[in-house]
C-alpha cells in the first residue's frame, strides 16, 4: 500500500489530511475526536488577544443544488471565543495524549509587532508544531483591520510573517486570502517574509443567498445580514487555480503549500497534489459530514496511488504543474470533436439545444420514421468546446476525440493570424 | 343490488376496516422529499418524448422543472393550462404505456421519471392551496353553447370554451357530473371523492351551468339544442354495453362489470357492497381488472378472470394484468364463454377452450365449468344511440371529422363517442379541448359568414 506520509514546512505527518483552522477543531474535545477517526494533523481554531470574541447567533448560509445538495455554506463567525489559556492548556493536553498527530496553532492580532510577537511566543511555548497566520477571515476581524484586511495588502503579510519568525523558531504558515487581484503578490510577500509555508485559500467573501421574505442576506440575524466566507465545493476550481499560479511562478516556487478549498474526496486531494500540494486541509466536508469521511480520503488516495503505481506522495506531487500553463502558450493546431456513442445515448436532446441555443448549431437533430431519434455531430461545424460532453446525463456518452493530423505545434505567438506577430515582423 | 347476493361477513373474514383499507391509493402519492428525489431523476429533455407520449402534450420537463424549484404550483398551472383533468390522469392515466414508457430514462435501463405521480404532486398542491381558479374567462363572445354529458370530455370542453369567453349548458343524464371519473374508474384510484372535488374546481372558472338529471333523447334532441345554442358538442361516452349472446344471461348475479363497479364507486361504506365468493369476470381489459380486483379487495374468494385470448391481445396493460395477479385474482386465458347454469341465481359457467386457428380464434370443443354466484361481464361498450338521432354513426361510434366536427352542422362530438385514439379519460380531456378550439374557430367563420 501506498505511503501516504507526508511532510510540509519541515513537519512530517502520517497523512496529508488535517482539519483547517474551523469550528472543526475548535477545542480539545473535537480534536481528539479528529485524531481518532484518523485525521493526520489538525491547524486550532484562530487564536487571538483575550479578551475574545462574541459571535451572534445565526452564523452560516448555504447555497443548495435544486436537490439539497450543498455546492457551499458560508460564515459569519470570528475566531475562537474562548479565553486564550483554556485552548493553550488543551492543546499541550492534545499534543501529549496523540504524539503522532501535528498540530498548528493558528492566531491573528491587530497591525502591531508586540502584539503578534507575545501572541506567537504564548501559542509555540504550548507546544504546537508551527503557527499559521490567519490573513484571510474575510468578514468581522476584517473590520477590526485583521484578517483580510492585513491578507490583502502584501507589505503587511510580509510584515506580520516577519515578526512571527523572528519572535519563534518553529514553522510558520502564511494563510491567504483569495479576496485578491493576484495571489502571487501575497504569496510572494510571505514569502519574503520567511513563511515556510502558505495556507490557502481562506473564505470567499460572498453572500451567499438572500431570505426572500426577511428580504435580507443568510444567515439573517435578526432582520440583517453581512456577507460573509464562502467555501466547500464550490470554492475548489478557485482554490487549485491558486494552488497552480503559486507553484509554477517563479517569485514563488520552492514554497511549500498547504492546500485548502473544496476538498471533499481523495479525488480532490490528488488533484490539489497534483499541483504542487505538500498537505492539504479540510473544514466543510468534515462540517457536513462528520470526520468518518478522511477515511475514504485515506482509502481512495492509497488506492489511485496503487494504481498509477506511485510509492509516495512525492512521486506525483506537483506532475501538473508543467502541464499548466498560459493561454499563449497553448497549441492552436490541436483539434478535438465530439463524438456521441449512439448505442450509450438516451435520446434526451440536451446536448442538441445547448449547442444549438448557445454554442456552434453542430449536433443534428432528426427524427426518423418509427419515431427514433438521432443526434449527430456536423464535424465542420463542432469547435471542439466539450459544452455537450458536459451536459449529457449519461457518462462517456459523449467522447471528445483529438482529431489526428501532422500538424506541428504553433502558439498564438507563432500563430499566422495573430496581428501582434505580423506587427512585429 | 342483486337478487340473491346477501351481503354477510365474506367468507374471506375482511373487517370493514380491511376493505376500507384495501380501497385506499393504489399508488401513495409523494411527499416533498420524494417528489423532489423524483423530479432530480428528470433530464429535462429538449423536444421531450414523453410530451409527445401524452395525449394532452403536457409539457412534462418544464413542469417538473418548476417542482425542482420549488414552483409547484407554477408546476400544476402548467399541467392544468393543456390537462384541466390533470389531477384525474395523474391517478388513472396507464402511465406504464403513455408519457412513462417514452422516457428516455428507460434507455439507460433505469426507471422512467415517475410522471404520472409528479403530475399528481402538483395537481394536489395547487388544490389543496385552494387559492383563486388559476384561469380566466374570456371576455364575453355572447355565444352559449349546449354540451351533453359531463364526462371529462365534456367538461374539458366546457371549461376550454369558458376561457374563450363562451357560455356553457352542460345536460347530464345522471344525478352527479364527471362521467366514468365518478362511476368507473377504480375506487383505489380515486380516493376521498376526488372526481366531485375537481369537478367543483373545474366549474371555478364561471360560465358553466350543469343541468342534472337532463338526458338528451327524444324529449330533448339534439336538433332542439341547436336550436337555442350557437353548437352543440356531444360527449356522452358509451352508455350501452355488449351481450354475451347467451342463454340465461339474464340470471340473477349476472352483470354488467361497469354496473357493479358504480355501486362500488356510489357506496359511502364499500363494506356494504354485495359481491359473490365465487366471481367470474369476463372480458380483457381495463374494466374487466377493475372488476376482479375490486371483487377481490370487497372479500370475494375466488375470482377468476376469463379471457378468450392470450395475454398480449389483452387492452389492459401489463402492468394491469399484473395487479390482478397481486391481488390474487386468477387469470385464465384462451377460454370462451358457452352457457351460464342455474335456476334462478347463476352456479356456475362453462367455458370452451380456444386456439388461434389460419389466424382465426376457433373454439377446440373442450370445456371446462367454473362454479359462480357472480358473473361481471366486462366485454366492452357500446354506443347508446338514443341522444343521436341526425347523426352519421360509423364503426359503432360517431363519425367526427379531424376537426370534431359530426354530420350534423353545428354538432362537435368527442371522448370514447368518437374514433379518436385509445378510450381512455386523458385522450376524452384532449379531444373536449381541441373541439372547444374547433367550436371556437367555426362561430368565429359563423359570425364573418
Ligand atoms: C370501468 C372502467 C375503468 C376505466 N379505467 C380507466 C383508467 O384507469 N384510466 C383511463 O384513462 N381510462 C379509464 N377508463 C376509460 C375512461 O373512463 C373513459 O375513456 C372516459 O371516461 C371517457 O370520457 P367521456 O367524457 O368520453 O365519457 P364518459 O366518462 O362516459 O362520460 C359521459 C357522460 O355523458 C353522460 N351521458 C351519456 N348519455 C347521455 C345523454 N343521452 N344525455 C346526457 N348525458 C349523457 C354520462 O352520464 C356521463 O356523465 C375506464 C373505463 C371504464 C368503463
Ligand atoms: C465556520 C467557519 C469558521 C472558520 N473559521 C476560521 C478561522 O477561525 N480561521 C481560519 O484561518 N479559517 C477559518 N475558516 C476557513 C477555513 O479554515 C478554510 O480555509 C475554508 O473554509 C476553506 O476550506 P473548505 O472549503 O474545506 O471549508 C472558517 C471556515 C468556516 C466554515
Ligand atoms: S446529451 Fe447525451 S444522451 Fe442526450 S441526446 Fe445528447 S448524446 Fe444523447
Ligand atoms: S396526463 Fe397522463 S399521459 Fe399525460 S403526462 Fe399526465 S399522467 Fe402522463
Ligand atoms: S423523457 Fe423522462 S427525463 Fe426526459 S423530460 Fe420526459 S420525464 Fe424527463
Amino acid at each position: 500500500m501506498a505511503d501516504l506520509g507526508c511532510t510540509i514546512a519541515g513537519i512530517e505527518s502520517i497523512n496529508p489530511f488535517w482539519l483547517a483552522s474551523a469550528p472543526p477543531t475548535d477545542k480539545y474535545y473535537n480534536v481528539v475526536r479528529a485524531f481518532e477517526a484518523g485525521w493526520g494533523g489538525v491547524v486550532w481554531k484562530t487564536l487571538g488577544e483575550d479578551p475574545p470574541v462574541v459571535n451572534v447567533s445565526s452564523r452560516y448560509g448555504v447555497h443548495h443544488d435544486t436537490g439539497r445538495g450543498v455546492i457551499g455554506i458560508n460564515n459569519i463567525e470570528l475566531i475562537s471565543d474562548r479565553p486564550l489559556e483554556v485552548n493553550l492548556k488543551e492543546i499541550e493536553q492534545c499534543r501529549k495524549e496523540w504524539p503522532d498527530r501535528v498540530i498548528i496553532g493558528s492566531m491573528m492580532a491587530p497591525i502591531d509587532e508586540q502584539a503578534w510577537k507575545e501572541l506567537a511566543i504564548k501559542i509555540a511555548n504550548s507546544g504546537v508544531h508551527g503557527i499559521e497566520l490567519n490573513l484571510g477571515c474575510p468578514h468581522g476581524m476584517c473590520e477590526r483591520g485583521m484578517g483580510s484586511a492585513i491578507g490583502q495588502v502584501p507589505e503587511m503579510v510580509e510584515q506580520t510573517t516577519r515578526w512571527v519568525r523572528e519572535a519563534v523558531d518553529i514553522p510558520v504558515f502564511t494563510k491567504l486570502t483569495p479576496n485578491i487581484t493576484n495571489i502571487l503578490w501575497p504569496a510572494e510577500a510571505a514569502k519574503q517574509g520567511g513563511a515556510h509555508a502558505v495556507s490557502l485559500i481562506n473564505t470567499v467573501n460572498s453572500i451567499v443567498s438572500v431570505d426572500l421574505d426577511a428580504m435580507a442576506p443568510n444567515p439573517v440575524v435578526g432582520g440583517k445580514g453581512t456577507h460573509g466566507g464562502y467555501c466547500g465545493s464550490a470554492v475548489k476550481p478557485i482554490a487549485l487555480n491558486m494552488v497552480a499560479e503559486i507553484a509554477r511562478a517563479q517569485e514563488t516556487q520552492g514554497i511549500d503549500i498547504s492546500a485548502i478549498g473544496g476538498i471533499e474526496t481523495w479525488k480532490d486531494a490528488a488533484e490539489f497534489i497534483a499541483l504542487g500540494a505538500n498537505a492539504l486541509q479540510v473544514c466543510t466536508a468534515a462540517m457536513l459530514y462528520g470526520f468518518r469521511i478522511v477515511d475514504d480520503m485515506i482509502d481512495g488516495l492509497s488506492a489511485f496511488m496503487d494504481q498509477k503505481g506511485y510509492k509516495s506522495m512525492e512521486d506525483f506531487r506537483g506532475m501538473a504543474v508543467k502541464n499548466t500553463v498560459d493561454w499563449n502558450e497553448l497549441n492552436m493546431n490541436f483539434d478535438t470533436k465530439a463524438f456521441i456513442n449512439p448505442d450509450k445515448c438516451i435520446e434526451c436532446g440536451r446536448c442538441h439545444i445547448a449547442c444549438e441555443d448557445t454554442s456552434h448549431q453542430a449536433i443534428e437533430f432528426a427524427v426518423a420514421e418509427d419515431g427514433k431519434r438521432s443526434f449527430t455531430v456536423i464535424n465542420e461545424e463542432c469547435v471542439g468546446c466539450n459544452l455537450c460532453a458536459h451536459v449529457c446525463p449519461v457518462p462517456d456518452c459523449i467522447e471528445m476525440q483529438p482529431v489526428e493530423d501532422d500538424k506541428p505545434y504553433v502558439t498564438w505567438p507563432e500563430h499566422p493570424l495573430n496581428p501582434m506577430k505580423a506587427a512585429a515582423e | 343490488m342483486p337478487d340473491g347476493l346477501e351481503k354477510g361477513p365474506p367468507s374471506c373474514g375482511l373487517s370493514a376496516e380491511d376493505i376500507e383499507a384495501g380501497f385506499g391509493d393504489l399508488h401513495k402519492p409523494l411527499n416533498s422529499i420524494k417528489a423532489i428525489a423524483a423530479a432530480e431523476h428528470c433530464i429535462y429533455c429538449y423536444d421531450a418524448p414523453c410530451v409527445q407520449a401524452c395525449p394532452t402534450s403536457i409539457d412534462i420537463p418544464t413542469f417538473i422543472h418548476q417542482i425542482r424549484t420549488g414552483n409547484t404550483d407554477g408546476a400544476a398551472r402548467t399541467i392544468l393550462s393543456e390537462n384541466i383533468m390533470g389531477g384525474t390522469c395523474a391517478r388513472a392515466c396507464p402511465t406504464e404505456v403513455l408519457c412513462e414508457q417514452a422516457c428516455v430514462r428507460n434507455h439507460g435501463e433505469e426507471d422512467p421519471v415517475e410522471i404520472g405521480l409528479l403530475q399528481r404532486f402538483a395537481t394536489d398542491h395547487l388544490m389543496a392551496a385552494g387559492g383563486a381558479h388559476p384561469f380566466e374567462r374570456g371576455a364575453d363572445s355572447g355565444k352559449t353553447i349546449a354540451v351533453v354529458g359531463a364526462g371529462p370530455a365534456g367538461l374539458a370542453c366546457a371549461h376550454r370554451l369558458s376561457m374563450l369567453g363562451h357560455s356553457v349548458k352542460v345536460y347530464e343524464a345522471k344525478a352527479k357530473p364527471g362521467g366514468l371519473n365518478e362511476y368507473g374508474l377504480a375506487a383505489y384510484k380515486m380516493v376521498d371523492d376526488f372526481a366531485q372535488k375537481e369537478v367543483e374546481f373545474l366549474l371555478e372558472i364561471g360560465g358553466i351551468e350543469i343541468l342534472y338529471n337532463r338526458p338528451i333523447g327524444p324529449d330533448l334532441a339534439l336538433s332542439d339544442l341547436l336550436k337555442s345554442h350557437d353548437a352543440v358538442f356531444v360527449g356522452v361516452g358509451l352508455g350501452g354495453t355488449n351481450k354475451l349472446g347467451l342463454d340465461k344471461e339474464d340470471l340473477n348475479g349476472v352483470e354488467d362489470a361497469i354496473d357493479f363497479i358504480e355501486r362500488l364507486r356510489q357506496a359511502d361504506d364499500k363494506s356494504t357492497v354485495a359481491v359473490g365468493n365465487d366471481v367470474v369476470v369476463i372480458g380483457g381489459g381495463n374494466t374487466a381488472i377493475d372488476a376482479a380486483v375490486q371483487s377481490k379487495k370487497l372479500g370475494a374468494e375466488n375470482v377468476t378472470l376469463v379471457y378468450r385470448r392470450g395475454e398480449d391481445a389483452m387492452s389492459a396493460t401489463p402492468y394491469e394484468v399484473e395487479l390482478a395477479r397481486k391481488n390474487g385474482v386468477n387469470v385464465r386465458l384462451w377460454a370462451k364463454p358457452q352457457s351460464i347454469k342455474g335456476d334462478t341465481h347463476v352456479k356456475s359457467m362453462k367455458f370452451e377452450r380456444t386456439r388461434m386457428m389460419n389466424g382465426k380464434l376457433a373454439g377446440t370443443g373442450d370445456s371446462f365449468k367454473v362454479p359462480a354466484d357472480m358473473v361481471l361481464k366486462a366485454i366492452g361498450q357500446q354506443l347508446s344511440l338514443d341522444a343521436l338521432s341526425g347523426v352519421e354513426i360509423a364503426g359503432g361510434k360517431i363519425a367526427a371529422a379531424a376537426d370534431f366536427s359530426t354530420s350534423m352542422k353545428g354538432v362537435f362530438a368527442g371522448g370514447d363517442c368518437i374514433r379518436s385514439g385509445e378510450d381512455l379519460t386523458v385522450q376524452a380531456v384532449e379531444d373536449g379541448k381541441q373541439a372547444a378550439h374547433a367550436i371556437d374557430t367555426y362561430l368565429k367563420g359563423d359570425a364573418n359568414g
